[in-house]
């Protein structure tokens, strides 16, 4: 059996669907980042009307089962759907729309709750100092800056392991937009479960490396 | 701000590529290996590249039937009609065949082995309330199966031994296999399979499809391009080209050959030179 695994690993498949995986799930969280944790630093910074039915809506986006979100997606790029017209459907763009509205929620929400949670002292001391408004957001962003790269790697882990969305928005064509996820469905629907095996081997220590770059990056932030 | 980055990100992917023909088709053209026998020779004669999406026949009709393929290749008769019916698909070509086989425990609680007819093992199932799965997928082998517990006067709905598991081929021979159950399978599917398949014994339909005494379990697969006057986005062109291709002699020997090597017999029988019935 690990001598099977072993030789799973050596199939050139492999490497392009753990790098495609890497692409689609990336850049899905670079524009979730891009736009969610400026959003959440300004829901944790500002009190508005309406504040509270953002903050629901944002946490009701956190549970969002990722099928959901694939199935609003595909009906949106389908060629009979509103965005028919990019022809995204089956595509790693239509993908990456698909996660991102499924990390966009974790990255602006737990952003919102680390930013609220730093200490008010910090932000009377800043303003005392004469700080401009730009100026204090960033300060106090940087204070919560351990709890905001635990959104984004929470984010990454939500996008990544996600299998429902991909599925039904790439349609899981081979050497095009076939992921860890939909590979695995694959090989387990085939009955290879040596090469299922290896792809959940693959996704898990790609897991375990994102959490140790946040440990150690949460570690150094700490410690300044 | 948001648009601009998703529009940037996204610009990346698409960047100068081949003509893009979009096929969807069942998951047993793809799980059997033939489609990546057979594509690359069409991939390079007309340097274009085949998206291939794998899913039950009630899927990809349906995703064709949106305008989302240019090109379906399926295997349920009487869905296949009502697309063309529907203005879908301005004609249906015959492709190839096989045939369907019914697998079981090795040790056949519902004595089927020894029946010639579809119909009555599945009566003998019923009688035995051995467990059966069923693909409950809206597929070609569904639509099959349905025929067969019609025409044995029986409706397993809703009984206990009969479980309907939303799921592909492969998926529903793996869960006969664990949970010792019988099933219909597409033989081809069956013989890629049956290695991995340990618990289960082909028990109706014969040890090739010369030996399938039961023409009901006859399998024809069908190929149809979108219409463009439904949906003006599909390459039509190219699906044309496919559905010649895919006809034509030389194709329609390399599905014959296929798979001979490997299982000693063909998975798929060629039969487009045979008119529309």
């Amino acid at each position: 059996m690990s001598a099977d695994l072993l030789t799973e690993f050596a199939r050139p498949e492999l490497v392009a669907i753990v790098g495609l995986t890497l692409r689609v799930t990336g850049t899905a969280l670079f524009i979730a980042c891009l736009v969610g944790v400026p959003l959440g630093a300004m829901l944790g910074l500002v009190r508005f009307r309406g504040q509270r039915l953002v903050t629901l809506t944002l946490y009701t986006g956190m549970g969002l089962p990722p099928v959901v979100v694939g199935l609003f997606v595909y009906m949106l790029l389908s060629r009979s759907g509103p965005f028919g017209a990019l022809q995204w459907l089956f595509t790693p763009a239509g993908m990456i729309v698909a996660q991102t509205i499924i990390a966009f929620p974790l990255v602006a929400a737990l952003t919102m709750s680390a930013v609220a949670g730093v200490d008010r002292a910090v932000h009377a001391q800043v303003f005392a100092l004469g700080a401009s408004r730009v100026q204090n957001a960033w300060t106090v962003v940087r204070e919560a800056r351990v709890g905001v790269t635990a959104a984004i790697v929470a984010a990454f882990g939500a996008a990544i392991s996600e299998v429902g969305a991909v599925m039904l928005v790439g349609g899981n064509v081979q050497g095009q937009t076939r992921v860890l996820t939909t590979a695995i469905v694959l090989f387990t629907r085939q009955g290879d479960f040596a090469m299922a095996m290896a792809l959940g081997i693959v996704l898990i220590v790609i897991a375990f490396a994102a959490n140790l770059l946040l440990l150690r990056l949460q570690g150094r932030l700490g410690e300044r | 701000m948001a648009h601009l980055a998703l529009f940037l990100a996204v610009a990346a992917f698409v960047h100068a590529a081949p003509p893009v023909l979009r096929l969807a088709t069942t998951t047993s053209t793809e799980d059997s290996g033939l489609l990546a026998a057979i594509l690359p020779a069409f991939e390079k004669a007309c340097a274009c590249r085949v998206d291939v999406i794998a899913v039950g026949t009630g899927q990809a009709l349906e995703i064709a039937r949106r305008g989302d393929a240019d090109v379906v290749l399926v295997h349920s008769r009487i869905a296949e009609d009502q697309f063309v019916r529907e203005h879908h698909a301005r004609e249906r070509r015959d492709v190839m065949y096989n045939d369907f086989v019914i697998v079981g425990p090795a040790d056949d609680p519902a004595r089927v082995a020894s029946t010639a007819l579809a119909s009555d093992a599945f009566a003998g199932i019923a009688r035995a309330t051995a467990t059966f799965v069923s693909r409950g997928d809206k597929s070609g082998t569904e639509s099959a199966e349905k025929a067969v517990w019609a025409a044995a006067k029986i409706s397993p709905a809703g009984a206990a031994w009969y479980r309907s598991l939303g799921q592909g081929m492969g998926e529903t021979l793996v869960t006969a296999n664990e949970q010792r159950a019988y099933t219909l399978a597409d033989r081809g599917t069956w013989l890629s399979m049956r290695q991995r398949l340990p618990e289960l014994r082909l028990l109706v339909g014969g040890a090739t499809l010369a030996d399938n005494r039961d023409p009901t379990l006859h399998n024809q697969y069908g190929v149809m391009a979108v219409n463009p006057d439904q949906h003006p986005g599909v390459n039509f062109a190219l699906a044309g080209r496919f559905v010649d291709w895919l006809v034509s002699p030389a194709t329609q020997r390399a599905i014959g050959e296929f798979g001979r090597q490997k299982f000693g017999q063909s998975l798929f029988y060629p039969n487009a030179a045979r008119r529309e019935r």
